[in-house]
């Protein structure tokens, strides 16, 4: 065997976006040796944005969400349907649900996040989240069924593309409930919060804000849901998006820190291990772009990022081939699509929440607006807000934010 | 290398923009114009732009 090639296994355990991102780049860095992915769900890896949006408006198929995989990962062995329940890092084993053991040379924790419930008293049926594609679909049946009163607990991005939605498929009632003053607010901060607010409601979606939920109506579905200041709102369906939980439980007992996610070192190793690599949105890494501090992130652009550095890290080790100088640094991104504008971001903006300013266009009428997020001066985050040109409109920053200087970790 | 990018799909995020300038670009309205046979050695940042697409509408054909 020459020095490039490899044996051995790496196991990939979760198979969405970050676990086919993380084969992939494993092939891109060298590793010829067997892949093996295990994910939960039945489906190969899809895309996720699409299920608050055109997956509920029934217009995308399930052949238009798959990722096509590289070809370099054409023998990667895939199973499905099939969760890890416990993981013996020094022995280098995962233990599957149905009582599979695997052992492995390489680990990569690609396992995600899963819906906060909420877990006031009232009744189950009726109440939905939006994470999965079969999360979707049992959504959209309840969408489209006539005369449905929906509630959305939650004005975050999934809540707030829900509700969009649900008003272009018709839906007579829609209502937005969240315990803060202004949607979006805690990311984005008050500026666009409010220019939000404005574009949802005169598109007809209702808002109920600074309020929480204390309880459901109804016996054996939901018939309400009962606020925090004592009113009462009809609602058929509720769809509950009040951020989410990572699924580490299968790690516990090996010494992680799985507080909010496996935290991991500036090469995304988790606990000091160098055959255990974290990517995706359960991954709490430190970004050497602003200082440092290990964050969960759960944007778009985050899985492809960390795959890539994750791949890096791992198959130098295994390899034996030391690790790269170079501190990971990745320029978040996404975006969110609502009634007929998007939202685009570049950076983190609620790194700069202290320090907000408008760029270009007024927080007036429904034109494109450019709002920039400061911290000690420098831009750290880019959001537009508008029609189709805001992404080349938020674009136009891209290259202030990538000139900050990474700090050392 | 061929690029093919499905026209219908794609928003005018241009994130393969920023991956692969060579192969991708914007014209003035905010519009995608792409380079359809890049050569080859730009195979790495086209796989790129091809990851990191929203939509997921660029496709590489050998």
């Amino acid at each position: 065997m020459t020095a490039s090639e490899s044996t051995g296994r790496v196991l990939v355990v979760g198979a969405s976006m970050a676990g086919l991102r993380a084969a992939e780049q494993l092939r891109a860095a060298g590793w010829t040796g067997a892949i093996t992915l295990v994910g939960d769900e039945p489906h190969m890896p899809y895309n996720r944005p699409p299920l608050s949006k055109e997956v509920l408006a029934g217009k995308a198929p399930f052949a238009s969400l798959a990722f096509r995989p590289r070809p370099a990962v054409a023998d990667a062995a895939w199973l499905l349907g099939r969760r890890a329940v416990t993981a013996r890092l020094p022995e280098r084993t995962v233990v599957l649900d149905d009582g599979t053991s695997l052992s492995y040379d390489g680990l990569v924790v690609a396992t995600g996040m899963r819906p906060r419930r909420l877990t006031c008293p009232g009744p189950l049926p009726g109440r939905h989240t939006v994470r999965t594609l079969d999360d979707a679909q049992g959504l959209r049946e309840a969408l489209t069924r006539p005369g449905a009163r929906v509630v959305v607990v939650g004005a975050g991005f999934i809540g707030c593309e829900v509700a969009a939605t649900a008003v272009a498929l018709g839906v007579r009632e829609v209502t937005v409930v969240d315990p803060l003053p202004l949607p979006m607010t805690g990311p984005l901060g008050p500026l666009l919060g409010r220019a939000l607010l404005r574009r949802h409601e005169a598109r007809g979606v209702r808002f109920a804000l600074g309020t929480g939920v204390a309880g459901f109506t109804g016996d054996d579905r939901v018939t309400g849901v009962e606020l925090s200041d004592g009113r009462v709102l009809a609602a058929d369906v509720v769809v509950e998006s009040v951020g989410s939980v990572a699924n580490t439980e299968w790690l516990d007992g090996n010494g992680l820190d799985l507080t909010d996610g496996v935290r991991t070192d500036a090469l995304l190793r988790a606990g000091g291990r160098p055959e255990a690599v974290a990517v995706g949105d359960v991954a709490r890494f430190p970004n050497a772009r602003y200082d440092g501090v290990p964050r969960r992130v759960e944007h778009w652009s985050i899985p492809g990022d960390t795959a890539k550095q994750a791949a890096r890290t791992l198959v130098a080790h295994l390899h034996g081939t030391g690790e790269e100088p170079a501190p990971f640094a990745p320029l978040p991104t996404f975006w969110s699509d609502q009634h007929d504008f998007r939202l685009q971001s570049f950076g983190a903006p609620s790194y700069g929440a202290d320090d907000v300013r408008v760029l270009d266009g007024t927080t007036d009428g429904d034109g494109d607006l450019v709002v920039g997020y400061h911290r000690d001066g420098l831009l750290v985050g880019v959001v537009a807000l508008g029609g189709p040109g805001a992404a080349s409109a938020a674009a136009r920053h891209r290259p202030a934010l990538l000139a900050r200087p990474a700090v050392t970790a | 290398m061929k690029v093919v990018v499905d026209m219908n799909k794609c928003q005018d995020h241009g994130q393969c923009v920023f991956a692969s300038p060579d192969v991708f670009s914007l014209d003035a309205d905010g519009r995608l114009l792409y380079v359809p046979d890049p050569d080859d050695a730009l195979r790495d940042e086209v796989e790129e732009a091809a990851d990191v697409c929203p939509l997921q509408a660029i496709r590489i054909e050998d």
